[in-house]
Protein backbone atom coordinates (compact mmCIF):
# COMPACT_ATOMS: atom_id res chain seq x y z
CA UNK A 1 0.00 0.00 0.00
CA UNK A 2 2.58 2.60 -1.02
CA UNK A 3 1.42 6.17 -0.74
CA UNK A 4 2.88 9.39 -2.07
CA UNK A 5 2.56 13.01 -1.03
CA UNK A 6 2.80 15.57 -3.81
CA UNK A 7 2.94 19.33 -3.39
CA UNK A 8 2.46 21.36 -6.59
CA UNK A 9 0.96 24.88 -6.52
CA UNK A 10 -2.63 24.82 -7.84
CA UNK A 11 -2.09 27.98 -9.90
CA UNK A 12 0.85 30.07 -10.99
CA UNK A 13 1.66 33.04 -13.23
CA UNK A 14 3.21 32.30 -16.62
CA UNK A 15 6.99 32.28 -16.30
CA UNK A 16 6.89 31.93 -12.52
CA UNK A 17 9.41 29.59 -10.88
CA UNK A 18 7.56 27.01 -8.80
CA UNK A 19 8.73 24.44 -6.29
CA UNK A 20 7.58 20.84 -6.55
CA UNK A 21 7.86 18.54 -3.54
CA UNK A 22 7.38 14.78 -3.57
CA UNK A 23 7.50 12.24 -0.76
CA UNK A 24 7.29 8.53 -1.55
CA UNK A 25 6.67 5.76 0.94
CA UNK A 26 9.49 3.19 0.61
CA UNK A 27 11.77 1.27 3.00
CA UNK A 28 14.96 1.78 0.89
CA UNK A 29 16.59 -1.40 2.15
CA UNK A 30 20.28 -1.04 1.30
CA UNK A 31 21.19 -4.66 0.64
CA UNK A 32 24.17 -4.35 2.98
CA UNK A 33 22.43 -5.38 6.19
CA UNK A 34 22.52 -8.85 7.70
CA UNK A 35 20.00 -10.63 9.89
CA UNK A 36 21.12 -12.09 13.23
CA UNK A 37 21.30 -15.43 11.40
CA UNK A 38 23.84 -14.02 8.95
CA UNK A 39 21.59 -13.85 5.91
CA UNK A 40 21.84 -10.72 3.78
CA UNK A 41 18.64 -8.67 3.63
CA UNK A 42 18.12 -8.32 -0.13
CA UNK A 43 18.36 -4.86 -1.62
CA UNK A 44 14.99 -3.16 -2.12
CA UNK A 45 15.29 0.46 -3.21
CA UNK A 46 13.74 2.92 -5.60
CA UNK A 47 16.18 3.24 -8.50
CA UNK A 48 14.66 5.98 -10.57
CA UNK A 49 12.30 8.95 -10.29
CA UNK A 50 10.90 10.94 -13.23
CA UNK A 51 8.66 13.97 -13.56
CA UNK A 52 6.88 14.87 -16.82
CA UNK A 53 5.18 18.21 -17.44
CA UNK A 54 2.50 17.77 -20.11
CA UNK A 55 4.36 14.75 -21.44
CA UNK A 56 7.84 16.27 -21.57
CA UNK A 57 10.41 15.07 -19.09
CA UNK A 58 11.58 17.96 -16.89
CA UNK A 59 13.31 16.15 -14.04
CA UNK A 60 14.92 12.76 -13.49
CA UNK A 61 16.90 11.30 -10.60
CA UNK A 62 18.70 8.01 -10.05
CA UNK A 63 18.54 6.74 -6.49
CA UNK A 64 21.13 4.64 -4.65
CA UNK A 65 21.34 2.54 -1.46
CA UNK A 66 22.68 5.44 0.65
CA UNK A 67 19.40 7.34 0.29
CA UNK A 68 17.19 7.25 3.40
CA UNK A 69 13.78 5.60 3.62
CA UNK A 70 10.76 7.48 2.26
CA UNK A 71 12.72 9.60 -0.23
CA UNK A 72 11.78 13.29 -0.30
CA UNK A 73 12.64 14.83 -3.69
CA UNK A 74 12.10 18.51 -4.30
CA UNK A 75 12.98 20.61 -7.35
CA UNK A 76 12.06 23.77 -9.23
CA UNK A 77 10.63 24.39 -12.68
CA UNK A 78 9.15 27.26 -14.67
CA UNK A 79 5.36 27.32 -15.04
CA UNK A 80 4.85 27.60 -18.79
CA UNK A 81 1.32 26.35 -19.44
CA UNK A 82 -1.67 24.82 -17.68
CA UNK A 83 -1.64 21.07 -17.50
CA UNK A 84 -0.47 18.05 -15.63
CA UNK A 85 2.65 16.89 -13.81
CA UNK A 86 3.13 13.14 -13.86
CA UNK A 87 5.49 11.45 -11.41
CA UNK A 88 6.90 7.96 -11.65
CA UNK A 89 8.98 5.95 -9.21
CA UNK A 90 10.61 2.69 -10.36
CA UNK A 91 12.50 0.31 -8.10
CA UNK A 92 13.63 -3.19 -7.21
CA UNK A 93 11.29 -6.22 -7.21
CA UNK A 94 9.02 -4.64 -9.80
CA UNK A 95 8.24 -1.55 -7.73
CA UNK A 96 6.41 0.96 -9.90
CA UNK A 97 4.22 3.80 -8.68
CA UNK A 98 2.74 6.85 -10.33
CA UNK A 99 1.06 10.02 -9.17
CA UNK A 100 -0.08 13.22 -10.85
CA UNK A 101 -1.02 16.81 -10.06
CA UNK A 102 -2.62 19.59 -12.10
CA UNK A 103 -1.66 23.23 -12.39
CA UNK A 104 -3.44 26.16 -13.99
CA UNK A 105 -1.18 28.86 -15.41
CA UNK A 106 -2.55 32.35 -16.04
CA UNK B 1 34.43 0.66 21.69
CA UNK B 2 36.09 3.88 22.76
CA UNK B 3 32.93 5.88 22.06
CA UNK B 4 30.83 3.42 24.07
CA UNK B 5 33.21 3.94 27.01
CA UNK B 6 32.89 7.68 26.62
CA UNK B 7 29.09 7.45 26.72
CA UNK B 8 29.17 5.26 29.81
CA UNK B 9 31.63 7.62 31.46
CA UNK B 10 29.36 10.55 30.65
CA UNK B 11 26.33 8.74 32.04
CA UNK B 12 28.18 7.82 35.21
CA UNK B 13 29.31 11.39 35.56
CA UNK B 14 25.68 12.53 35.37
CA UNK B 15 24.69 9.89 37.91
CA UNK B 16 27.45 10.95 40.30
CA UNK B 17 26.96 14.67 39.75
CA UNK B 18 23.32 14.59 40.86
CA UNK B 19 22.97 12.24 43.79
CA UNK B 20 19.84 13.85 45.23
CA UNK B 21 17.90 14.44 41.98
CA UNK B 22 14.14 13.98 41.59
CA UNK B 23 13.37 17.65 41.14
CA UNK B 24 10.38 17.96 38.84
CA UNK B 25 10.40 20.52 36.04
CA UNK B 26 8.37 23.65 36.90
CA UNK B 27 5.32 24.21 34.62
CA UNK B 28 6.77 27.36 33.09
CA UNK B 29 10.01 25.62 32.08
CA UNK B 30 8.44 22.69 30.27
CA UNK B 31 9.56 22.37 26.65
CA UNK B 32 8.51 20.01 23.91
CA UNK B 33 11.17 17.97 22.13
CA UNK B 34 10.36 20.09 19.08
CA UNK B 35 12.12 23.09 20.62
CA UNK B 36 15.38 21.14 20.94
CA UNK B 37 15.52 20.31 17.22
CA UNK B 38 17.44 21.93 14.39
CA UNK B 39 15.38 24.39 12.28
CA UNK B 40 15.55 21.97 9.29
CA UNK B 41 13.90 19.19 11.29
CA UNK B 42 11.29 21.60 12.64
CA UNK B 43 10.43 22.66 9.08
CA UNK B 44 10.09 19.00 8.12
CA UNK B 45 7.56 18.42 10.90
CA UNK B 46 5.56 21.55 10.15
CA UNK B 47 5.17 20.94 6.41
CA UNK B 48 2.58 18.20 5.90
CA UNK B 49 3.98 17.42 2.46
CA UNK B 50 7.52 16.97 3.80
CA UNK B 51 6.65 15.17 7.04
CA UNK B 52 7.11 11.43 6.39
CA UNK B 53 4.73 10.68 9.27
CA UNK B 54 1.93 11.84 6.99
CA UNK B 55 2.49 8.73 4.84
CA UNK B 56 1.25 6.62 7.77
CA UNK B 57 -1.63 9.03 8.37
CA UNK B 58 -2.69 8.51 4.73
CA UNK B 59 -2.53 4.73 5.17
CA UNK B 60 -4.50 5.05 8.40
CA UNK B 61 -7.22 6.98 6.63
CA UNK B 62 -7.64 4.11 4.16
CA UNK B 63 -7.68 1.55 6.99
CA UNK B 64 -10.29 3.56 8.88
CA UNK B 65 -12.66 3.09 5.94
CA UNK B 66 -11.86 -0.57 5.23
CA UNK B 67 -13.87 -3.43 6.72
CA UNK B 68 -12.05 -5.87 9.01
CA UNK B 69 -12.84 -9.05 10.94
CA UNK B 70 -15.78 -11.42 10.87
CA UNK B 71 -18.19 -8.66 11.94
CA UNK B 72 -17.49 -7.04 8.57
CA UNK B 73 -17.33 -3.56 10.08
CA UNK B 74 -14.94 -0.69 9.46
CA UNK B 75 -13.93 1.86 12.12
CA UNK B 76 -15.98 4.40 10.17
CA UNK B 77 -19.16 2.26 10.48
CA UNK B 78 -19.33 2.95 14.23
CA UNK B 79 -17.29 6.14 14.63
CA UNK B 80 -18.21 7.89 11.38
CA UNK B 81 -15.97 10.61 10.07
CA UNK B 82 -12.89 10.93 12.26
CA UNK B 83 -12.84 14.70 12.14
CA UNK B 84 -15.71 14.89 14.60
CA UNK B 85 -15.60 11.68 16.59
CA UNK B 86 -11.85 11.34 17.13
CA UNK B 87 -10.96 14.97 17.75
CA UNK B 88 -9.22 15.32 21.11
CA UNK B 89 -9.33 11.59 21.86
CA UNK B 90 -5.57 11.00 21.70
CA UNK B 91 -5.05 13.91 24.11
CA UNK B 92 -6.89 11.89 26.79
CA UNK B 93 -4.95 8.62 26.43
CA UNK B 94 -3.90 6.30 28.10
CA UNK B 95 -7.44 5.99 29.47
CA UNK B 96 -9.10 3.66 31.98
CA UNK B 97 -10.81 0.58 30.57
CA UNK B 98 -13.65 -0.62 32.84
CA UNK B 99 -13.62 -4.24 31.66
CA UNK B 100 -9.88 -4.66 32.17
CA UNK B 101 -9.76 -2.48 35.28
CA UNK B 102 -6.56 -0.78 34.11
CA UNK B 103 -5.43 1.94 31.73
CA UNK B 104 -4.88 1.17 28.04
CA UNK B 105 -3.00 3.25 25.50
CA UNK B 106 -4.28 4.22 22.07
CA UNK B 107 -2.72 1.19 20.34
CA UNK B 108 -4.34 -1.14 22.87
CA UNK B 109 -7.68 0.66 22.50
CA UNK B 110 -7.57 0.11 18.73
CA UNK B 111 -6.85 -3.59 19.27
CA UNK B 112 -9.60 -3.86 21.91
CA UNK B 113 -11.99 -2.27 19.43
CA UNK B 114 -10.92 -4.82 16.83
CA UNK B 115 -11.48 -7.70 19.25
CA UNK B 116 -14.76 -6.49 20.80
CA UNK B 117 -16.53 -4.84 17.88
CA UNK B 118 -14.94 -6.04 14.65
CA UNK B 119 -14.14 -9.62 15.74
CA UNK B 120 -10.77 -9.13 14.10
CA UNK B 121 -7.32 -10.35 15.12
CA UNK B 122 -5.18 -7.81 16.97
CA UNK B 123 -2.57 -5.91 14.99
CA UNK B 124 1.01 -6.51 16.11
CA UNK B 125 2.83 -3.77 18.00
CA UNK B 126 4.89 -1.58 15.64
CA UNK B 127 3.21 -3.11 12.59
CA UNK B 128 2.58 -0.64 9.81
CA UNK B 129 -1.20 -0.99 10.12
CA UNK B 130 -1.33 -0.36 13.88
CA UNK B 131 1.01 2.63 13.62
CA UNK B 132 -1.00 3.97 10.69
CA UNK B 133 -4.36 3.74 12.48
CA UNK B 134 -2.89 5.21 15.67
CA UNK B 135 -1.24 8.06 13.77
CA UNK B 136 -4.45 8.76 11.86
CA UNK B 137 -6.54 8.90 15.05
CA UNK B 138 -3.93 10.93 16.98
CA UNK B 139 -3.55 13.34 14.05
CA UNK B 140 -7.13 14.50 14.69
CA UNK B 141 -5.98 15.86 18.06
CA UNK B 142 -3.08 17.88 16.69
CA UNK B 143 -2.99 21.19 18.54
CA UNK B 144 -5.29 19.96 21.33
CA UNK B 145 -3.92 20.36 24.86
CA UNK B 146 -3.02 17.05 26.52
CA UNK B 147 -5.39 16.23 29.36
CA UNK B 148 -4.47 12.61 30.14
CA UNK B 149 -4.71 11.43 33.73
CA UNK B 150 -7.69 13.55 34.76
CA UNK B 151 -9.82 10.48 35.52
CA UNK B 152 -9.63 9.81 39.32
CA UNK B 153 -9.57 6.03 38.68
CA UNK B 154 -6.14 6.49 37.08
CA UNK B 155 -4.51 7.92 40.20
CA UNK B 156 -2.84 4.73 41.50
CA UNK B 157 -1.55 3.92 37.99
CA UNK B 158 -0.03 7.37 37.55
CA UNK B 159 1.67 6.96 40.93
CA UNK B 160 3.13 3.62 39.82
CA UNK B 161 4.33 5.16 36.55
CA UNK B 162 5.94 7.99 38.49
CA UNK B 163 7.71 5.50 40.78
CA UNK B 164 9.10 3.72 37.73
CA UNK B 165 10.24 7.08 36.30
CA UNK B 166 12.12 7.87 39.51
CA UNK B 167 13.47 4.34 40.07
CA UNK B 168 17.18 3.75 39.45
CA UNK B 169 17.64 0.60 37.38
CA UNK B 170 19.94 -1.30 35.07
CA UNK B 171 23.72 -1.63 34.94
CA UNK B 172 24.10 2.14 34.66
CA UNK B 173 21.87 2.57 37.72
CA UNK B 174 19.89 5.47 36.29
CA UNK B 175 16.24 6.45 36.48
CA UNK B 176 14.41 8.39 33.74
CA UNK B 177 14.38 11.39 36.08
CA UNK B 178 18.18 11.62 36.24
CA UNK B 179 18.32 12.63 32.59
CA UNK B 180 14.90 14.07 31.81
CA UNK B 181 14.22 16.08 34.98
CA UNK B 182 17.73 16.92 36.15
CA UNK B 183 19.83 17.25 33.00
CA UNK B 184 17.50 18.16 30.15
CA UNK B 185 19.45 21.34 29.44
CA UNK B 186 22.61 19.35 28.70
CA UNK B 187 23.72 17.10 25.88
CA UNK B 188 24.65 13.43 25.80
CA UNK B 189 27.06 12.31 23.09
CA UNK B 190 26.16 15.39 21.04
CA UNK B 191 22.39 14.92 21.26
CA UNK B 192 20.00 17.05 23.27
CA UNK B 193 18.72 15.17 26.32
CA UNK B 194 15.20 16.78 26.23
CA UNK B 195 12.53 16.69 28.92
CA UNK B 196 10.83 13.56 27.65
CA UNK B 197 7.33 14.90 27.00
CA UNK B 198 5.52 12.46 24.68
CA UNK B 199 3.65 15.12 22.72
CA UNK B 200 3.95 13.76 19.19
CA UNK B 201 3.57 9.96 19.23
CA UNK B 202 3.47 7.95 17.13
CA UNK B 203 6.31 9.96 15.60
CA UNK B 204 8.80 9.68 12.76
CA UNK B 205 12.36 9.29 14.01
CA UNK B 206 15.01 9.94 11.44
CA UNK B 207 17.18 7.39 13.25
CA UNK B 208 14.49 4.71 12.87
CA UNK B 209 13.64 5.81 9.32
CA UNK B 210 10.13 4.95 10.32
CA UNK B 211 7.19 5.87 12.47
CA UNK B 212 7.37 4.40 15.98
CA UNK B 213 5.30 4.27 19.15
CA UNK B 214 6.03 5.71 22.58
CA UNK B 215 6.57 2.15 23.83
CA UNK B 216 9.33 1.66 21.26
CA UNK B 217 10.97 4.87 22.48
CA UNK B 218 10.67 3.80 26.13
CA UNK B 219 12.09 0.37 25.39
CA UNK B 220 15.13 1.83 23.67
CA UNK B 221 15.69 4.26 26.57
CA UNK B 222 15.45 1.35 29.02
CA UNK B 223 17.91 -0.78 27.08
CA UNK B 224 20.12 2.34 26.84
CA UNK B 225 20.54 2.35 30.61
CA UNK B 226 21.15 -1.40 30.32
CA UNK B 227 18.09 -2.47 32.21
CA UNK B 228 15.74 -5.33 31.31
CA UNK B 229 13.11 -3.98 28.89
CA UNK B 230 9.42 -4.69 29.34
CA UNK B 231 7.52 -6.45 26.56
CA UNK B 232 5.30 -4.40 24.27
CA UNK B 233 1.94 -3.90 25.96
CA UNK B 234 3.29 -4.56 29.47
CA UNK B 235 1.28 -2.74 32.19
CA UNK B 236 4.50 -1.10 33.42
CA UNK B 237 5.05 0.58 30.04
CA UNK B 238 1.43 1.79 29.93
CA UNK B 239 1.78 3.22 33.46
CA UNK B 240 4.95 4.99 32.41
CA UNK B 241 3.19 6.34 29.30
CA UNK B 242 0.34 7.51 31.52
CA UNK B 243 2.67 9.28 33.95
CA UNK B 244 4.53 10.96 31.08
CA UNK B 245 1.30 12.12 29.45
CA UNK B 246 -0.05 13.48 32.75
CA UNK B 247 3.33 15.19 33.25
CA UNK B 248 2.85 16.86 29.83
CA UNK B 249 -0.69 18.06 30.60
CA UNK B 250 -1.57 21.28 28.82
CA UNK B 251 1.06 20.87 26.11
CA UNK B 252 -0.35 20.58 22.56
CA UNK B 253 -0.40 17.26 20.67
CA UNK B 254 1.99 17.32 17.66
CA UNK B 255 1.25 13.94 16.04
CA UNK B 256 2.81 12.95 13.72
CA UNK B 257 5.94 14.64 15.04
CA UNK B 258 9.43 14.30 13.56
CA UNK B 259 12.43 13.73 15.81
CA UNK B 260 16.12 13.24 14.96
Amino acid sequence: MPSALINVPKRAKRGEIIEIKTLMSHIMETGYRHLASGEVVPRDIITSFTCRYNGAEIFRADLFPAIAANPFITFFTTATESGKFEFEWIGDSGFSETASASISVE
Amino acid sequence: MKSVRTIIAALLLIAVASPLSASEIPQAERRTGFSFMAPETQTMQNDDTANPGMLWVLDGEALWQSKAGTAGKACADCHGEVGGSMKGVAARYPAFDKELGRPVDLEQRINLCRARHQQATPLAYESRDLLALTAFVARQSRGTAIESGGDPQLKPFIARGRDLFMQRQGQLNLGCTHCHDDNWDKRLAGSAITQGHPTGYPLYRLEWQSLGSLQRRLRSCISGIRAQTYDYGAPELVELELYLMSRARGMPVETPAVRP
